[in-house]
Order: structure tokens, then sequence, then C-alpha cells
């Protein structure tokens, strides 16, 4: 497990899972749990470049960032979530179509 | 005595300002009585400025102040006044005359409606004329001249309810306005050439020289002696308006409609005096031609007005043409280079005239009592018709009618003796002078001389008709003649003073002698000399020869004509010898074109202002029916026709760009809604599809 191309592969599984995830579900929480699976493969992305190419900290420090900020972005998109909940009285994304107008 | 000239000129305009601004507040406080006070302090003044110059006795006493007014940088008109003799004799006329005729007014105007606006319009119309006589300036004296035509239009239209007198002031301010024009242009020519209204100025400049230097040069290359000549006709217009000469005398009689004392103002005083001291004043700078029309439009005027005079009926008729035909005899002694006398007459006759005017005012206030008194609206006051032995009735009047009759008819012992005597030789010289020039060629100056003797006859002869009429034989009103009184006192008292005012020493002294007028008159007041000299102008020294040769033939004359003129209208009119009905059906159309004024009135209504009305009225029916509906309407129908195809281009090509334009973005808008679906998870796809397209597209 010493080369980058596993790393990034596993990445690309990760990105597509989570983007997989984010267009089908219709759930706003699974929504929300396949964009941590995006960011997470983002990190590791980062993380093995880090090791494998620039030899420093930089992606560790960028994953650090990204960790905190995908802590903030759920703490956000739930608050969002439970409001749309107490205003329609469910969370399907479909239906929360104001925009169109 | 500029501090005292100040004063006079402005203590009138006081008396006005006091008048209107206070009326309502003065109107039952006897409110009038400042004026007349003021006016007699004038006089006093004046009289004070009179004495000043008596006691110099310096022909060529001259004073002058001026400050500049606008500067133009190369043009500068300059405001000021001008003192010499001739102003201060002036001075002392008008001074005299309006203070008389305020006191005269206190009672002849008693309870009139706009009573104090009356003594207000006075005030003003003293300080116009004042303002004239003391002008240094062609340019000032026509700020004054305007001024003047405005007071006599609100004094003669003074009971503007009337129609009559409210036309008579209209009459009096176009007529004037017409002379005025040409006094106006004249000016301009003069200020043009010479740079200057300044009259001492004007005169200095043509005799330097510097008009026959400039005004070819700017008018074109005419004859500067022509120009000249044009220039002293065409200011002498402006006193052919005011002072009533053929051919603008018709609004004189018409003027008769304003309260008497005006009349006795405008006559004797003021507004046509004015016109006869501008010709004065110009008098330095006419040319020999410009003079020799002056004297014939003057001697025209003096016998054509007496033969109107005959007829009328009217006392004040008579002597507004009297004033005319008087008029007429100033203008003419200034033409023929007597400056002297015609000066001497406008003051003798301002006196007298006066006088006359007051005089008839108070028969004509005894005659308005006593028809007021039958309560008889119907009978005319001023018809000498119903007088008749009035000499009983009203002795101060009719003694003071008596003098100065005298004295206007030329008889020895009274003032108007001396100044017409002065103005025939004057005639008689010019015409004995003239040997070359197309004055000469068929002895054409001799009608100068046959006029004014003629003139005097007549004048003679209407002045004792109308005292025979009014003041003598039976009373042809028994009725009104009960109830005749003498005027009060305020009245009588004017009278008085002017009849005095009126025998010969007042103007002789210190001379004693009736028939010579050397005395202090002629010693204040010399001919000045010509100033021209760009041809021939009047020659003062051989004028003055014949004038010594003349005058003892022309004194007898002038006396024969006035007894044989009284000789008549005592046969006439006093003794009944001969019917004037019969004399006048004799006569025939001699009678009625005297009786109608010569139809001057009828020539301009039917020969001017009817023609120019008709004119005025095809110009405007041209303007309506041809010029404004081809040209103005025509014009904008083209105007509507362009816009609308320039509406129809518009609507079609520009806007049609602007809704195609629209159009295609609503399409490109409609088509592109369908995949603003709102679903967050399509808008990922798309983002996805955009992904994928980019990669495809930079890696082959």
């Amino acid at each position: 497990m010493d080369h980058l191309s596993s790393y990034l592969v596993l990445s690309a599984i990760l990105f597509s899972l989570g983007l997989y995830t984010v267009v089908t579900r219709r759930n706003a929480v699974a929504i929300l749990m396949g964009v941590e699976l995006i960011l997470n493969a983002a990190n590791i992305n980062f993380v093995a470049f880090s090791k494998f190419v620039t030899h420093n900290l930089d992606g560790h420090l960028m994953s650090v960032f990204i960790i905190m900020l995908a802590a903030a972005e759920a703490a956000v998109a739930l608050a969002i979530v439970l409001n749309l909940y107490n205003d329609r009285g469910h969370i399907n994304v479909d239906e929360a179509n104001a925009l169109k107008q | 005595m500029i501090k005292l000239a100040l004063f006079i000129l402005f203590l009138p305009l006081l008396s006005f300002v006091f008048q209107i601004f206070s009326f309502r507040r003065f109107e039952e406080k006897k409110g009038e009585w400042v004026s007349v006070g003021i006016q007699f302090v004038t006089l006093i003044l004046a009289l004070v400025m009179l004495g000043m110059m008596l006691s110099r006795s310096d022909p060529n006493f001259s004073l002058e102040l001026h400050q500049s007014w606008l500067d133009l940088g190369l043009f500068k008109i300059d405001l000021g006044i001008y003192i010499d003799n001739i102003t201060v004799i002036m001075l002392v006329v008008v001074a005299l005359i309006s203070a008389l005729v305020h006191l005269y007014s206190t009672a002849y105007m008693a309870g009139d409606v706009r009573f104090s606006r009356y003594f207000g319009f006075l005030g003003i119309f003293t300080f116009s004329m004042n303002g004239i006589v003391l002008a240094n300036s062609l340019f000032m004296i026509y700020i004054f001249w305007e001024l003047v035509g405005l007071s006599s239009y609100l004094l003669i239209g003074h009971w503007w309810e009337k129609d009559s007198a409210a036309n008579a002031g209209k009459k009096a301010f176009i007529t004037n306005r017409v002379g005025d024009i040409g006094m106006f242009t004249g000016m301009l020519i003069i200020a043009t050439v010479l740079g200057t209204f300044n009259f001492q100025m004007i005169a200095e400049r043509i005799h330097d020289g510097v008009w026959a230097a400039n005004a070819g040069m700017l008018f074109g290359g005419i004859d500067p002696h022509k120009l000249l000549t044009v220039a002293g006709i065409l200011v002498f217009m402006g006193a052919v308006g005011k002072s009533a000469q053929f051919p603008l005398h018709v609004w004189l009689p018409d003027a008769m409609e304003g309260p008497t004392p005006v009349s006795a103002l405008i006559h004797a005083a003021t507004m046509v005096a004015a016109g006869v001291y501008l010709t004065v004043r110009i008098f330095p700078f006419l040319t020999a031609d410009a003079m020799a029309t002056i004297a014939f439009i003057g001697g025209f005027t003096a016998i054509y007005a007496a033969t109107i005079a005959i007829t009328q009926n009217d006392i004040k008729k008579v002597l507004a043409y009297s004033t005319v035909s008087q008029l007429g005899y100033m203008v003419m002694a200034l033409g023929t280079g007597a400056y002297v006398a015609g000066f001497f007459h406008l003051v003798t006759h301002a006196m007298f005239k006066g006088a006359l005017f007051l005089a008839s005012g108070s028969v004509i206030h005894a005659m308005h009592h006593s028809l007021h008194h039958l309560d008889d609206h119907e009978t005319d006051p001023q018809d000498m018709r119903n007088m008749g032995g009035l000499r009983t009735k009203m002795p101060i009047t009719f003694g003071v009618f008596m003098v100065t009759t005298a004295a206007i008819s030329g008889i020895p012992l009274f003032s108007g003796f001396l100044s017409k005597d002065a103005i025939l030789a004057g005639t008689w010289a010019y015409a004995a002078n003239v040997h070359d020039g197309w004055l000469a060629s068929l002895h054409l100056a001799w009608i100068l001389p046959v006029f004014g003797f003629g003139a005097a006859a007549i004048t003679a002869f209407y002045m004792f008709r109308l005292i025979f009429m009014t003041f003598y034989g039976e009373a042809k009103q028994p009725q009104i003649f009960k109830h005749i009184k003498e005027s009060p006192k305020v009245m009588t008292i004017p009278l008085i003073v002017l009849a005095v005012l009126s025998m010969f020493f007042m103007f002789t002294l210190p001379s004693v002698n009736p028939i010579s007028d050397h005395g202090w008159f002629t010693t204040v007041v010399q001919s000045p000399e010509s100033a021209v000299t760009t041809g021939p102008a009047f020659e003062l020294e051989h004028f003055e020869h014949a004038l010594h040769a003349a005058h003892t033939p022309a004194m007898v004359t002038s006396i024969l004509v006035a007894g044989l003129g009284i000789l008549f209208s005592v046969l006439v009119y006093f003794l009944n010898k001969i019917s004037a009905e019969k004399l006048a059906v004799k006569l025939g159309a001699l009678y009625r074109g005297s009786f109608n004024k010569w139809y001057m009135d009828e020539f301009y209504i039917n020969g001017i202002i009817r023609p120019f009305l008709k004119g005025c009225d095809a110009l405007g029916r041209f303007d309506l029916d041809f010029y404004d509906h081809y040209l103005i309407n025509g014009w904008g129908r083209n105007t509507k026709r362009t816009s609308k195809g320039v509406g129809l281009a518009d609507d079609l090509i520009v806007d049609g760009a602007v809704n195609f334009a629209g159009i295609i973005f609503q399409w490109l808008g409609w088509t592109l809604k369908f995949i603003q679906t709102g679903k967050i998870q399509n808008y990922l796809i798309f983002v996805l599809i955009g992904a994928a397209m980019l990669y495809v597209v930079n890696v082959f």
C-alpha cells in the first residue's frame, strides 16, 4: 500500500459513492451524508498527494481544515433540514423546489 | 443760482407727490393749500432769480451744471441744467402762471370728484415744464417733453367720464407723438454727427466745422448743409406738435375739454410754450432754409387759425384758436429771425392769454352756477349765444377781459402791441431782406407780412366780437342772466394780477414810452449769432438793419389793421349796422369753411385715419386668409403629414427591431426555463455533465 494510485482509487470510489448518494436520494439527511463522503474523498486526495508528491504537511493541514468545515457545514445543513421539516412536515428535497418559481 | 433753479424744478414735483400719496388724509382738510403754498414759494424763488438777473443785466450771462448720466465710452449723455436770461424769464412765467392757476383752481374746482389728484397733476405739469426750461441738452428736453405730454394727457382727460374729454386727451397725446417722432429723428441725426446732445456744444461744434467734416461721411455723401436743414426741421417738428402748428394743431381746440384753469396753464405757460421755447433753444443752429420753412409754417398757422376763430360760438374755442394763431406768430417770428420778438411775444402772450382763459373760466363758472341754480343741465354754459350783457354783473371779469383783449389785439399801451409790433416788423424786415434764392423769385417772402397783418386784423375782430357777444348787448337768456354773480376773490385776484402784467410798462421799464419796446426785456434778451457755417445762414447784422428800417411802417400798419378789425367788429356786433347772419349767407362757402375749421378734422378722419384703419383691416384679412391659412396652417399640415410618415417608419423599423430582439430573448427564456426545475439534484447532474464535457474537451 505505498503507491499513490491505490489512494486515488479509494478516493475516486468514495467520491462516486457520495455523488451517487447526493444525486439519487430524496432524503435531505441522506444527501448530507453523501456530501460528507465527497468531502472525505477530497481529504484522502489531499493527504495522499501531500505524502507522495510534495513531501510536506500542506495537504494534512488542508484536510484538517476540511474536517472542521464539514462539521460547520453539517451544523448549518442540519439546521436547514430541521427548519424544512418544521415548515413542511417532511424532508423530501424533490418537493423543496420553491426556487423554480 | 443753480441751487435756486433746482429748488424751482423739484418743488412742484413735491407737490405732486404730496397730493398723490396723501390725498385721502387731506381731502377734506384743505390739502390743496399745500400745493398752492409750494407753488407760491416757487414763484418767490423764481422772482429772486429774476432780481439777480436784472441786477446783473448781462445779455451773455449763462450758467451750466451737468452730470454724466450714461457713459458708453465713445458716447456720453450728460444731464444738466443751463441757465441764461431766457431761462430765468421763462421760469418766472411758468411759476407765476402756475401759482395763479393753483390759487384760482381752489375755487373753480371746489367740489370736484378728483380734487386732490387735479392739484397733483398741476404739480407734475409745472415740474415737467420747468424741466424743459432748465434743460441743457436736447436729450433732457426730450425727457421732460414727454412728461409734459403725459401730464397734458392726464389733465385734459381729467373728466374722463365724458367720452369727449377722454378722446381729447388721447388726441392731444397721439398728435404730439407724430411731432415727437420727427424731433427724435432730428435729435439722433445731430447726436450721430456731433456726438453730443448739449445745446452749447452743438452750436460750438457746428461753428468749428465738425458738422461739415462728419455729416457727409456718416450719411453717404449727403450735402452737410442740407442735412443740417433737415435735422433742424425735424427737431422743429416736435415744436409743431407741442405748439399746435399747422397741420398738427388739431389737438389744441379739443383740449378745451379739460378744466378751464388747465387750459390757461396749457395755453399760457406750459405745453404750447414748450414748442416755441424749443425753437428758441435750437435757433443758433437753424439754417436759412430751415428758418424759412419754420416762418411759413408759423405764418400760415397764424392766419389759418385766426380765420377759424371768427365763427366759433364757444367762448373757449375762440380763445383756443386765438392761441393757435398767436403761437403761429411766435413761430413765424423765430423763423424770420426776429428772435427777441418771438420770445417777447411768448412772454406777453402768456400773461394776457392766461388772463383771458381764467376770465373766460370766471364767466363759465358764473354761467354754470346760474344754470345749476335753475336746475338746467341742457344749456351749454360755454356758448356765447347764451350770454350777453354780463358787464354789469361781472365788472372785474369784464375789466380784465377788456384789458387783455386790448393787449392781444395789439392796441398801444398794452404789452401785446409791443411784441406783436416787433414780430410784424420782423416779417417786414425779413421780406425786405430776401434778395436771392427761391423766396425772392416771386416775392414769396412778402406773404409773411401779409399773413401777419391779416391775422392781426382778424384777431382784433374776433376778440372784440367775443367781448360784444359776452358782455354787451341784451342778455340773451334773461333767466340765466338773473342768477349770474361775480366770481370769488381767489378767482378775481389772479385775473387782476395778470391784467396788470399785460400793461406795456411791465416790459419796458425803466423806459415808459408806450410805442418803443426798449426796456429791461430787450436789454437782457438778445438774438444769438447763428452757428451755421456750412452754407447760407441767418445774418443777424443785415437783419437788425432791416428791422430798424421796418419798425415805423410796421407799427403804423399794425395799428391801422387792428383799428380796422375793431371797427368792423363794432359795426357788426355792437352797433348792429351789418347783420352777421346776412354776411354769413353772403360769404357762403367761406363761412362754412371757417365754421367747420376748414374741415381739418374731417380731413384727418377721412383722409388719414379711415384709410389707415381700412389698410389695417385689409392687412389683417390678408394675414388671416392668406398668411395664416396658406403659409402657417399649410406648414402645420405639411409637418403633420411628415410626422405621420416618420411615425410609421418609427413603428415599423425601429420598434420592429426592438421588439424582435425582445421576442428572441423571450423565446430563449421560454426554452431555457425547462432546465430550471428547482431540484438541486438536477442541477448537480448538469454540473456533472458540464464537468465531464470539460474533461472530454480538454483531454481530446
